[in-house]
This record gives C-alpha cells, sequence and structure tokens, in this order.
C-alpha cells in the first residue's frame, strides 16, 4: 500500500512517499510507526494512548481528520493513503501542528465547574441525579483532538473565532446542574469571536471521534446568549 | 535560556496536576510551573478506566480500616501500612473536590456518587466516571488549574536531568520540543510526577509515552528505585492490541472463561472468583494458558471474557468505552460475543524511594504517583487505587513542596551545568555517528522482558534475560539517530526514552533475580512460596555504573501480621 505523506521540516514543504505492506488490522498509527521505525526516522507525528483517548494523533487521513490511531487501513477502501496535518493550525513539523491557540480559546469560555461557595479543605458531596448528568454528558466527551476545528469554516477565515470544540466545553458547563457560573461564561461566547460567527457547516459534528456533536452546542449556547441578552435588559 | 520559578512540576497527569492545583491552593504568590512531554491531557492517566476506591459510605458498611485491610493483603503485606492508613483516610475528600470541580461521577438514582465492585476490594467502594474515570478526572483536574493565575504550564518539553547539588535540588533541564531549545529551569523545589515505566514491556496497556523517564533521570542521579521487581500484569488486554477491558467488565459481573466455557476462577479463587486481585487472576490465566485451555488465534492463545449476560442496556451504561474499543479495535461487540484477552504489562509498583510525605532523599525533590515508590501498594496494587494514589499523594507532594519553597531562596545555577548539558544532548548525542537503530534495541529489549521478566519467572530465564538487557545497554552506546534537525525531533526523543527503559530494564531485573521468593506479582516458578523471614523487605536498586547495587530496608506494620493470603 502506498503512503503520500505531506512533510514540512521548519523551511520548506514537500510530499514523501513509502510503501508499506499491510496486514489484517493495521492502523495507521501502526503504519506510522512502520515508516519510522523502517523507513524514515525523521518522520514526526504525535502519539500516546492508542486507544482514541488522549486526542493525540488527529491528522488528515485521506482529506477527512480523523484518529490515526483507530482509523483501520481496511476500512478506507483506498489503494493509496494520503496524509496531512490538520488544517487551521500552524504547522511546526510534518504531522505536528501548534495546538496553543486551540487550548487558549478552549480556556478563554472558563471551561470549568463555577461554585458560588467553595470548601477546599471540608467538600461536601453534591447531588446530580442520573438524569441530570445525561443532559451535558454527551458534551464531556470532548478529548480536544482538534479536527472539528481543522474542519470549520469560520475559523478559517476568522482568527479569533474560539472554535467547535471550545464551545461545546462552555455548553457542558454550563449544562451541568451543579455549576453557578453561567452569568460569567455565557459573555464569553456571545463576544466577537463567538457563536454568532458560526455558518452552520455543521461538519464539526460530521467529524468528531467522539460523536460530541459540538454545532448542537453551538445552537443551544445562541439561544442561551439570547436569553441572557434579555435577562440584562429586563435589569437594566 | 533560563526560567525561574519557585516550583517545577514535570508530569502533566493525574498526579502532577493535583499537585500544581494543591501548591497553588496553599500559597497564591508562588511561581508554579508544570513541564510535561505532551499537553496535559493527552497523558497515560487518561487511559484508566474503572474507577477510584474511595469510602464513601460508613453508614452503609464500609471502613477505612476494611480498605486499608484490602490493600495491605492485596500487596501481599510488603505495603508500608502507615502510609496506608493515611491513603485511605485521604481519598474521600479528593472524590468531593472532583465533584465540586466539575468530575462527572456515576451517579445512584438518588443523585448521590456511585460505587461499583472492584477485584481485592470487600465493599463496593470503586467511585467511577462510566469506564472513562481517568479521562474525566485528568480533564475536570486540567479545566480546574486554569483557574489558578499562578500556574504556568510548559507543554511539549522533555526532562533530560535534574540538577542536585550539595544533595538538593536547584532544577531541572528540558528540551522546548516545539523549537528543540534546551530551557534550564532554575526551582526551589521540583516535583517528579512522570509515571510508570510500562512500555519497558511489549505486550502492554501504556500510552506510547511511557517510557519512565522522570524514574531513569532520578536513578541516574543517584536516587534510589525501590521495589522495582513488581510489576503488575492486569488479566484482561485486548488481543493483540494490549488495549486496556477495565476490572469494571468483571466488577459489573463479567465472567472469564477457557476453552471448554468453564468459568476456571472457581478452582483459584474460590470466594472472590473474577474478583480475586490482579496477581491471582493473572496467573490464574496464565495457567490455563500454558496448560493448553486457552483459546487458540493468529496472534497466540487467549482466555475468554464474557459480558454477554450482561444485556445491552448495562453495558452502555456502565461500560461504553470498552464497548467502542472492543468494536473499533478487533469488530466485536461485548453485547453479542466474548472478547479475547490475555494478562497485559499494566503498572509499575516499585519507583522512586520516597517516605509518606512524598519527600526522596535530596532535599526539595518530591515525587508523586506512579513515577513513586510510597509504598502502599506493595508487591500488588489493587484495582482503583492508583488514581487514588495520584490524588492523594499528587495533593501531598504540592504542599510539601510548597513548604519548602515557602522557606527557601533560589540558588542560581551556574552556566557551566548548562553548557555541559547542551553539548551532551546536541554533540555527543545528536551529532554522533553510529549503526544501531534505537527502534530495533527497544524491540529486542521488549522480548527479553516479554520472556524472562513476565508472570511466571525463573532463576535460570532471568539470568539469561539479564545478560541480554545488557547487551543490548552496550550496542545502545552505538546508537544513531537519523533525524539530525532540532525541531520537534521526535527520532532524539525516542532515542532518550530507550536509553531509560535499558536503565530500568536493569533495575527490574536485577532485583527481581535477588529476590528469592514469590510475593504479590513478583513468582517464581523456582521459589514458589512466600518467605517472609527473608523477604518482607524492600528492595532499594542505587546507580552504579557497574549496574544497580542493592539494599534493602524493613517493610512499616502497624496494625496487620502477615497471613496466608487466599481469595
Amino acid at each position: 500500500m502506498l503512503f503520500r505523506i505531506k512533510r514540512f521540516d521548519g523551511e520548506k514543504e514537500y510530499w514523501s512517499e513509502y510503501e508499506v505492506e499491510v496486514r489484517k488490522g493495521m492502523t495507521v498509527l501502526d503504519a506510522l510507526f512502520y515508516i519510522r521505525e523502517n523507513l524514515d526516522g525523521s518522520l514526526a507525528f504525535r502519539v500516546s494512548c492508542r486507544m482514541g483517548v488522549c486526542g493525540s494523533c488527529a491528522m488528515k487521513i485521506n482529506h477527512k481528520p480523523r484518529l490515526a490511531c483507530e482509523t483501520q487501513i481496511a476500512d478506507l477502501k483506498s489503494d493509496v493513503i494520503v496524509i496531512e496535518p490538520l488544517d487551521n493550525y500552524k504547522v511546526i513539523k510534518d504531522l505536528i501542528v501548534d495546538f496553543d491557540g486551540f487550548f487558549k480559546k478552549h480556556a478563554k469560555v472558563k471551561p470549568y465547574l463555577i461554585r458560588k461557595v467553595e470548601n477546599y479543605e471540608k467538600p461536601v458531596e453534591l447531588i446530580q441525579t442520573p438524569k441530570q448528568l445525561d443532559s451535558y454528558y454527551q458534551f464531556a466527551l470532548c478529548i480536544k483532538c482538534g479536527a472539528c476545528y481543522s474542519v470549520c469554516p469560520a475559523s478559517a477565515t476568522r482568527k479569533d473565532y474560539l472554535g467547535p470544540a471550545a464551545f461545546a466545553s462552555a455548553y457542558r458547563f454550563i449544562k451541568d446542574s451543579r455549576d453557578e457560573g453561567k452569568e460569567e461564561r455565557i459573555p464569553e461566547v456571545a463576544c466577537d469571536g463567538g457563536v454568532w460567527r458560526c455558518h452552520f457547516a455543521a461538519e464539526c459534528s460530521e467529524v468528531c471521534p467522539k460523536n460530541v456533536d459540538p454545532a448542537k452546542a453551538v445552537q443551544k449556547l445562541r439561544w442561551e446568549a439570547v436569553k441572557h441578552s434579555i435577562r440584562s435588559l429586563l435589569r437594566w | 535560556m533560563r526560567v525561574q520559578h519557585d516550583i517545577v512540576i514535570v508530569g502533566a497527569g493525574l498526579a502532577g496536576l493535583r499537585a500544581a492545583i494543591a501548591a497553588a491552593e496553599k500559597n497564591k504568590n508562588l511561581s508554579i510551573a508544570i513541564i510535561s512531554k505532551t499537553y496535559p491531557i493527552r497523558c497515560h492517566s487518561v487511559c484508566a478506566e474503572g474507577g477510584t476506591a474511595a469510602v464513601l459510605r460508613e453508614d452503609e458498611g464500609d471502613s477505612f480500616d476494611l480498605h486499608a485491610w484490602d490493600t495491605v493483603k492485596g500487596s501481599d503485606f510488603l505495603a508500608d501500612q502507615d502510609a496506608v492508613e493515611f491513603f485511605v483516610r485521604e481519598i474521600p475528600r479528593e472524590i468531593l473536590l472532583l465533584d465540586n470541580w466539575g468530575c462527572p461521577w456515576s451517579r445512584r438514582e438518588d443523585g448521590k456518587i456511585a460505587q461499583r465492585a472492584f477485584g481485592g476490594q470487600s465493599f463496593n467502594r470503586t467511585v467511577f466516571a462510566k469506564d472513562r474515570t481517568g479521562l474525566h478526572e485528568v480533564h475536570t483536574l486540567y479545566e480546574r488549574s486554569l483557574m489558578y493565575p499562578n500556574i504556568v504550564r510548559y507543554d511539549e518539553y522533555f526532562l533530560t536531568n535534574l540538577i542536585i547539588e550539595d544533595n538538593e535540588i536547584r532544577g531541572v533541564t528540558a528540551i522546548e520540543l516545539k523549537t528543540g531549545d534546551l530551557i534550564l529551569f532554575e526551582a526551589k523545589a521540583v516535583i517528579l510526577a512522570t509515571g510508570g515505566a510500562g512500555r519497558l514491556y511489549g505486550f502492554t496497556t501504556y500510552s506510547h509515552q511511557v517510557t519512565g523517564d522522570g524514574m531513569a533521570i532520578a536513578y541516574r542521579c543517584g536516587i534510589p528505585l525501590k521495589d522495582m521487581e513488581f510489576f503488575q500484569f492486569h488479566p484482561t488486554g485486548l488481543v493483540p492490541s494490549g488495549i486496556l477491558i477495565s476490572e469494571a467488565a468483571r466488577g459489573e459481573g463479567g465472567y472469564l472463561r477457557n476453552k471448554f466455557g468453564e468459568r476456571f476462577m472457581e478452582k483459584y479463587a474460590p470466594e472472590r472468583m473474577e474478583l480475586a486481585p490482579r496477581d491471582v487472576v493473572a496467573r490464574a490465566m496464565w495457567k490455563e494458558i500454558i496448560e493448553g485451555r486457552g483459546f487458540e488465534s493468529e496472534h497466540g492463545a487467549y482466555i475468554a471474557l464474557d459480558l454477554t449476560h450482561l444485556g445491552e442496556e448495562k453495558i452502555e451504561e456502565r461500560l461504553p468505552l470498552i464497548r467502542e474499543a472492543a468494536k473499533k479495535f478487533v469488530g466485536i461487540d461485548p453485547v453479542e460475543e466474548p472478547l479475547p484477552v490475555r494478562p497485559v504489562a499494566h503498572y509499575t509498583m516499585g519507583g522512586i524511594h520516597t517516605n509518606m510525605w512524598t519527600e526522596t532523599p535530596v532535599k526539595g525533590l518530591f515525587a508523586a504517583g506512579e513515577v513513586a515508590c510510597v509504598s502502599i501498594h506493595g508487591a500488588n496494587r489493587l484495582g482503583s487505587n492508583s488514581t487514588a494514589e495520584c490524588l492523594v499523594f499528587g495533593r501531598v507532594a504540592g504542599e510539601k513542596a510548597a513548604e519548602y519553597a515557602m522557606r527557601k531562596d533560589l540558588k542560581h545555577v551556574s552556566n557551566e551545568i548548562y553548557k555541559e548539558e547542551e553539548k551532551r544532548i546536541y554533540d555527543e548525542f545528536l551529532g554522533k555517528s553510529g549503526d544501531e537503530s534505537p527502534y530495533q534495541i527497544k524491540k529486542e529489549l521488549n522480548e527479553v522482558m516479554d520472556k524472562c521478566f513476565w508472570i511466571f519467572r525463573t532463576g535460570e530465564e532471568m539470568k539469561e534475560g539479564i545478560k541480554k538487557i545488557r547487551e543490548l545497554k552496550e550496542r545502545y552506546k552505538n546508537v544513531e539517530i537519523v533525524d539530525k534537525k532540532r525541531r520537534f525531533n521526535t527520532d532524539l526523543i525516542y532515542a532518550f526514552e530507550v536509553g531509560f527503559m535499558l536503565d530500568l530494564a536493569e533495575v527490574v531485573a536485577v532485583c527481581a533475580y535477588a529476590r528469592t521468593e514469590s510475593r504479590g506479582a513478583h513468582y517464581r516458578l523456582d521459589y514458589p512460596n512466600r518467605d517472609d523471614e527473608n523477604w518482607l523487605k524492600h528492595s532499594l536498586a542505587y546507580y552504579t555504573p557497574q549496574g544497580p547495587k542493592l539494599e534493602y530496608i524493613p517493610v512499616k506494620i502497624t496494625k496487620w501480621k502477615p497471613v496466608e493470603r487466599k481469595y
């Protein structure tokens, strides 16, 4: 099987081609390891858990962002496998892109539980029914692999657009029955680079390997933002 | 380049993140740095599945003494009992803190935190978030850490050395992967939280990143490693990849069957059956396989993990991750068919020698989590006590390091030390040529570990193994790094990691060969019994250029005298 891999060494972009003998059950990550260990030690890619949990190995495989570790080569039903780094990020080297901006955007939406009263030394058990848990749980499954951001047209055109993953996270906390920080969080997601910039291409939800559905989160957040504005007006 | 912080934490998994938060809570004026070779949420802690043990319901019959006793018995009496007693009392608060910080714990109908059964735990005390416990714990701590302005992160920095002068820590050096520059971090206190050493083995549940960096660097700096002969084999690694199938699968009622369909655990642990501790279950499975009662496959023999009687609803509610993994990686839905599993390298019981306050023999240097050996796990860790350990001792390390840093002044590191390290890395290592591939050496190392230091060990085989590891160490001196550029050089990092693993393998091997008894996970066919008279003691391995030098220290026993271990 032919692997065509887009390379970048800090100065120039080029393509490398490798022939890999594919066996049953082999994943794209297995093939990348094979190449690095046997054919070209300079090929750089990120890897950690190899079981779809850590989010390290998202890359474009045959033009679609996927986790290399859980992509079976046989499932691609193709004679050539084309591998490129994710779009909408600065490439550092080969398949490794710069995630600093992505994580900064995530941090911006206050992605943590906000409680009015905290007791670090003597915390108490909070009550949350299974139904309340279910109402946000799907959005807590985001592993920040960045696949959604790679296909997002709004992220492609605006540098300050916070992006699908950050919104999924914001919505996850707004929906958490233990959270008391909605009023602080909504202005962060309804800002200039916020939810109103979304084009509703919904490709983010399409490519998400964990079925988080960020597009749904954006829609729900817009409604929350509207409610928030009305509440503010009434108070004013 | 050099930077200064009061505290530098190396490693951004559960223990490292928890330590950072604890230090920040202790004093908001301390400058706290976390450096790690991955982004925090890419750490191996996210792979923890089944849960975290904690006594939450004394009113329903659980007790601290019971958790401590289970842990001590599980450890085959090698755990330090003062540390275990402290540990079990601390963990409930950690569970509640995570609840207050947003961890999506699974719940009972009444809205309280749910708990499930686990191996060797004699009460249903394992708190969980479906079977993605580690993932949610790490994300919760990472997100919480964003709230503290005095926590600064250095993501994707690779630790190369500790700087110690007059037996006092001065800082660390690390490569900034993005640029390839060597950075000198000067600090008053340093916490190592770099995780275990599981990639020593080929068939393993561990993430690729878990190469024992912190352990090996500490060892080379003269800090002893404790109880390294004790390596845990988890009963259920998915065949052929070794991906972890959580013990929760058995906690929720799953069966282990041999090729005759028999639940063979009734022969080995009639009371606890599939929920005996991991060493007992892994040995039983291995015995079934060796004696020809495993299933045959192109990827070797396996045992069937049967969940089909649990029903789709329960599997989807309690074990969604392993269902997803099984479907994606072997194309089997556990709702319909049993899963092919085999014991798999899973946890490093040993580690950097610390006391129960996470202090190492070097002043200002602390260690917490899997990199450390406190010890609370002794010769065999109970499932759901590792994430608990990271939380409890991560916190302790953060607080102790903060207290230490608050009473110390920063001492500067000379430029010579930085220059020497830079020369060692770039001129002597990256720059040299040779005819050995680090990938090939790693492959052979894995083979020897899987063969000679696996579940059943013999003196003869181990002796051969030590010889082979030493040959590999010799060959490693001749390694060549193909990629000569500094920018994000994963080839260079890999070569470093292989060097770390070779040193650690030698320690595991020499300690295992020396211990002429069977205890917990260390089982010798030539010495099949526990020998308390001679071996109720911890081993300490010190670095020498000729190989590890061993010493022994006594086990701390408070309440529980060693008795025969039956399940």
